[in-house]
C-alpha cells in the first residue's frame, strides 16, 4: 500500500504538471497583445469559473452535506458582504465559514 | 539570480486585506485531515501537497483513492480537472517572459500556478516592471506554496479535532475566496462575460458530462466572451 500511495501521489503530481509546463512552452510563441492571449484569458476566467461554479452546485466531499440553496445563499451573502466590506477578501472568507458551519449545524 | 527586493515584494502579498493566506490555508488544513483520514502518512501527505499544489487534483486524488480507481483513471480525472492550469498559463506567462530573464526560471516557477497565486498576480502586474515581474511572481509562489505546505501538516495533526460542521466551513471558504477575487476582477466586457458565462454553462455541462463539464463549459463559454469583446472591440 505505501509505495502505492507514493505512485498515487506522483501520477497526480504528474497529470497537475503537464498543463503548466505545456503552458509555458506555448507561451514562448505569445505576445502578449495578440489575440490568441485575449482568447486565452477568457479560457482562464471561464474554466475558474466553470470550476468553482461546479464545486458549489455539484460538490463532492462534506459540502455536499448541505442544501443546495443553503450553500448558494452563502455565496449571495459573501458577494454582498465583499462589496459592503470596499473588496476586502478576509470578512467575507471568514463569515461565510462560520454561517456554513452554523448553517449546517442547525438545519 | 532572483531579484530579492521583488521577490520579497511578492512574497508580503500574503498579508493584509486581500491576503490569500486564509482560503489557502483553510482548504490545504482541509486536506491535510482528508489525507489523513484515507490512510496517508504525513510525509506522504507533505511530498503530495509538496508536489501537486493544485486544490481540485488533491481532492479527486483522494476520491480516486477511496473508490479504488486505476492509475491511469486517476491521471485522466486529475488531468481533467486541472486542465484550467493550461490556460491559466498561457495567460499569465507571456506577461511576465522578458530577454533577460533566464528560461529556466519560467520552467520551474509554472509549479506555482495555481488559482490564487494567478489571481494575486493577476491583480498586481501592471505595478511591477516586465523585467523583475518573474521575480516578484516567485515571490507570490513561494509563499503561496509555503501557507499550502504548511496547513496541510496543520490538518494532518488536527484532524482528529475537526468535526464535520468545522469540515464543512472550511470547505466553503475557498470557492468564496476565489468567487470574491473573480468578482473583483470583472473590469471588462470580455472577463465579465467569461466569468457569468463559465458560472452557468459548467454546471450546465455537467448533466452531459461530470468530467469534462469543466474544460467543455469553460471553452464554450470562453470562446463566446471573447468574440463577442471583440467585437464590442475591446
Amino acid at each position: 500500500m505505501a509505495s502505492n500511495i507514493i505512485l498515487v501521489i506522483l501520477v497526480t503530481s504528474l497529470a497537475t504538471f503537464l498543463s503548466r509546463f505545456l503552458g509555458v512552452i506555448t507561451s514562448e510563441n505569445i505576445k502578449e497583445n495578440s489575440k490568441i492571449f485575449r482568447w486565452f484569458n477568457c479560457l482562464a476566467y471561464s474554466t475558474l469559473a466553470a470550476l468553482i461554479a461546479r464545486i458549489v452546485i455539484f460538490p463532492s466531499g462534506n459540502l455536499s452535506d448541505v442544501d443546495l440553496i443553503v450553500r448558494v445563499f452563502v455565496v449571495f451573502l459573501s458577494i454582498l458582504l465583499f462589496f459592503l466590506t470596499r473588496k476586502n477578501l478576509v470578512y467575507p472568507t471568514l463569515f461565510s465559514a462560520i454561517i456554513m458551519s452554523l448553517l449546517a449545524n442547525y438545519l | 539570480m532572483i531579484d530579492a527586493k521583488y521577490f520579497l515584494k511578492g512574497f508580503y502579498s500574503i498579508k493584509g486585506a486581500r491576503s490569500p493566506a486564509i482560503a489557502l490555508g483553510a482548504s490545504f488544513i482541509a486536506i491535510g485531515a482528508l489525507l489523513k483520514n484515507i490512510g496517508f502518512t504525513i510525509q506522504e501527505s507533505i511530498f503530495s501537497t509538496f508536489l501537486t499544489y493544485a486544490l481540485p487534483g488533491s481532492l479527486i486524488m483522494a476520491e480516486s483513492m477511496i473508490i479504488g480507481a486505476s492509475l491511469i483513471n486517476i491521471f485522466i480525472a486529475v488531468w481533467l480537472v486541472n486542465a484550467r492550469l493550461y490556460p491559466m498559463t498561457v495567460s499569465l506567462m507571456p506577461l511576465l517572459i522578458h530577454k533577460s530573464q533566464p528560461r529556466w526560471k519560467y520552467y520551474l516557477s509554472c509549479h506555482f500556478i495555481a488559482v490564487s497565486s494567478w489571481l494575486i498576480m493577476k491583480d498586481k502586474y501592471e505595478g511591477v516592471k516586465k523585467e523583475f515581474r518573474i521575480d516578484f511572481w516567485i515571490g507570490i509562489g513561494m509563499a503561496t506554496w509555503s501557507v499550502a505546505i504548511i496547513s496541510t501538516i496543520v490538518g494532518y495533526f488536527a484532524s482528529d479535532f475537526l468535526n464535520k460542521d468545522i469540515l464543512i466551513g472550511l470547505a466553503i471558504i475557498n470557492p468564496i475566496y476565489f468567487t470574491c477575487m473573480m468578482v473583483g476582477s470583472m473590469k471588462t466586457i470580455k472577463i465579465s462575460l467569461s466569468i457569468i458565462l463559465g458560472t452557468i454553462l459548467g454546471p450546465s455541462f455537467y448533466f452531459i458530462s461530470p468530467e469534462w463539464c469543466i474544460l467543455f463549459g469553460g471553452i464554450v463559454a470562453g470562446s463566446i466572451a471573447f468574440l463577442i469583446g471583440e467585437i464590442n472591440g475591446e
